[in-house]
């Protein structure tokens, strides 16, 4: 009888439409409004690649060890070196980086022993050509430029 | 061409009156598909009388990938099977080849993997819910599934840097450090779901409609279960209590208290209460974990370069879906020689058929919420 009564004033329905009532004015909002606000990315983000100078004296902080290129499940890193005569030390002569390959898993960035090849919270990476997506190292240096938006 | 698996004809005296016969195709571009699933569909008016999937629509052969990579550069791709429980994906591979190398897993990063593999237990589950519950038709489900799935994935972000491809474990261990709020996340993620799930069934659970279009729907009773390898939420909800992380417990998962949900029919009704229970549980497991994370190293003792002996490993895990299976054949150089997926939602597939006959189409579209397929595994 009891559930004859709920089965007519359509309790079960009721109850759902009451939950999804509830949530029409959420106090907290989690829709994003990108491209207006960009979110906060986390960290330890892995974004776009950036490879790192030496903050006083501008000089590459790579020491051409090919580790990361080694690393790289898709092969997408190129590094190229020349021996300096005076120091015997290899310098960094080019470095590319396929980022239209690239998975961002963070094996490259692991593999680094002296923290110059990182991956960035950069996240903006869309380019209108492929051949924009190979960064050379003037482009890995210095960073995707931050989108502008005209509304 | 893949009609000819399905049921010979009837013979012709039984079809002289009935001309309802229709072969039809559901997908690949069907939404209720869940992907690219291609199943062919043998109707008589709106009853079912047999089902043949298509698969490979996906396919992007990462078994053989993992041959022309070594050992950690394959990592990544796992992640892209399962794409909803990358985590997941990612211990299976890991334990394989750290069977292979016979290494030790410190007990610190063995608690970090069980709480990071739960919290993805939670977020495939809450997509299967919200995904499945608009396929039938309630729409409510699926916004506040993805917005409580937004926690979760936070977490991976946060942890690892990205938030589905999570690539989050390493072989022998952990690469991260946890962060420094990991734990009050993962608890405060825990007090959310709890609640929330009391909303879902709310929304859910003693709808009318819901029950009635998912109570005796697809029924795989046990003895079907077992006949198929189905494994996961849909041998549970068929009343057979084997949940890997309890009858070969791995990573750890003895030290925790919790529960196997199981039910007794094994219809699409069960399947629901099995995988709501399921979060609950998870949300146990987490509760422990976080409470009780060893000090101490996160990396075994494995070197830059791994090289395997030759020789060959299976390890299986349960998955959100269902048991996942890795077999890793070394040879003793940097790649493996072969590796093997045992995806759990390919397996649960393979009932469809079995599930579907007798059936309505609009069943068929509940039938396949319920499997829980991800076809990036299913394909691989």
């Amino acid at each position: 009888m009891a559930n004859l009564i709920k089965t007519f004033l359509l309790t079960d329905l009721l109850k759902g439409l009451w939950t999804t009532f509830k949530n029409q004015a959420p106090s907290k909002v989690v829709t994003e409004q990108y491209p207006l606000v960009r979110p906060p990315v986390a960290e330890r983000y892995r974004g776009a690649p950036r490879l790192n100078n030496h903050p006083e004296t501008q000089e590459t902080l790579c020491i051409s060890c090919n580790l990361c290129a080694l690393a790289c499940p898709e092969q997408l890193i190129v590094v190229t070196s020349e021996r300096n005569k005076v120091t015997k030390r290899k310098d960094l002569t080019t470095f590319t980086y396929d980022v239209s390959r690239c998975m961002f898993c963070g094996l490259c960035e692991d593999a680094c022993p002296v923290d110059a090849l990182e991956l960035t919270q950069d996240f903006e990476m869309a380019t209108y050509t492929r051949e924009g997506q190979i960064w050379d190292r003037q482009m890995l240096e210095e960073g995707p430029l931050p989108s502008q938006y005209t509304h | 061409m893949a009609a000819t698996t399905l049921a010979p004809p009837p013979a012709a005296e039984d079809t002289f009156l009935d001309s309802n016969e229709l072969v039809l195709n559901m997908g690949p571009q069907h939404p209720s598909t869940h992907g690219v699933l291609r199943v062919i569909l043998k109707l008589d008016g709106e009853r079912v009388l047999g089902a043949d999937c298509v698969i490979g629509y996906l396919h992007r052969g990462v078994e053989k990938i993992a041959e022309n990579r070594t050992y950690q550069q394959f990592a990544p791709y796992v992640d892209r099977m399962d794409y909803v429980a990358a985590v997941s994906n990612g211990l299976g591979y890991c334990m394989a080849v750290e069977k292979l190398l016979d290494v030790e897993i410190p007990p610190r990063a063995q608690a970090v993997r069980v709480i990071l593999t739960e919290v993805n237990r939670i977020a495939s589950h809450l997509l299967w819910l919200g995904t499945h519950a608009l396929d039938i038709g309630a729409i409510t489900p699926v916004f506040l599934c993805f917005r409580e799935r937004e926690e979760a994935l936070k977490i991976f972000e946060n942890y690892c840097g990205a938030r589905l491809t999570t690539h989050a474990f390493r072989i022998g261990g952990l690469q991260y450090e946890t962060y420094d709020r990991f734990e009050e996340d993962c608890l405060a993620f825990c007090d959310l779901m709890e609640e929330k799930v009391k909303e879902y069934h709310a929304l859910l659970t003693g709808n009318r409609i819901w029950v009635k279009r998912t109570k005796g729907v697809g029924i795989l009773n046990a003895e079907d279960c077992k006949n198929y390898g189905v494994t996961g939420p849909l041998l549970r909800a068929a009343g057979v209590e084997w949940d890997l992380r309890k009858a070969q417990p791995y990573s750890g998962y003895d030290k925790y208290d919790f529960d196997v949900p199981t039910a007794e029919s094994g219809d699409t009704f069960d399947r629901y209460i099995v995988r709501m229970q399921e979060m609950g549980q998870s949300c146990r497991i987490i509760r422990q974990a976080v409470g009780a994370i060893p000090e101490g190293p996160i990396k075994g003792k494995v070197g830059k370069v791994i090289k395997p002996p030759p020789g060959e490993a299976y390890v299986s895990i349960e998955a959100p879906k269902g048991e996942l299976g890795y077999y890793v054949v070394s040879d003793g150089s940097l790649n493996p020689y072969r590796v093997r997926v045992r995806p759990p939602s390919f397996v649960n597939l393979g009932a469809l058929d079995k599930m579907c006959r007798g059936t309505l189409v609009a069943d068929v579209v509940a039938i396949i919420g319920t499997i829980d397929i991800v076809l990036g595994e299913v394909d691989r």
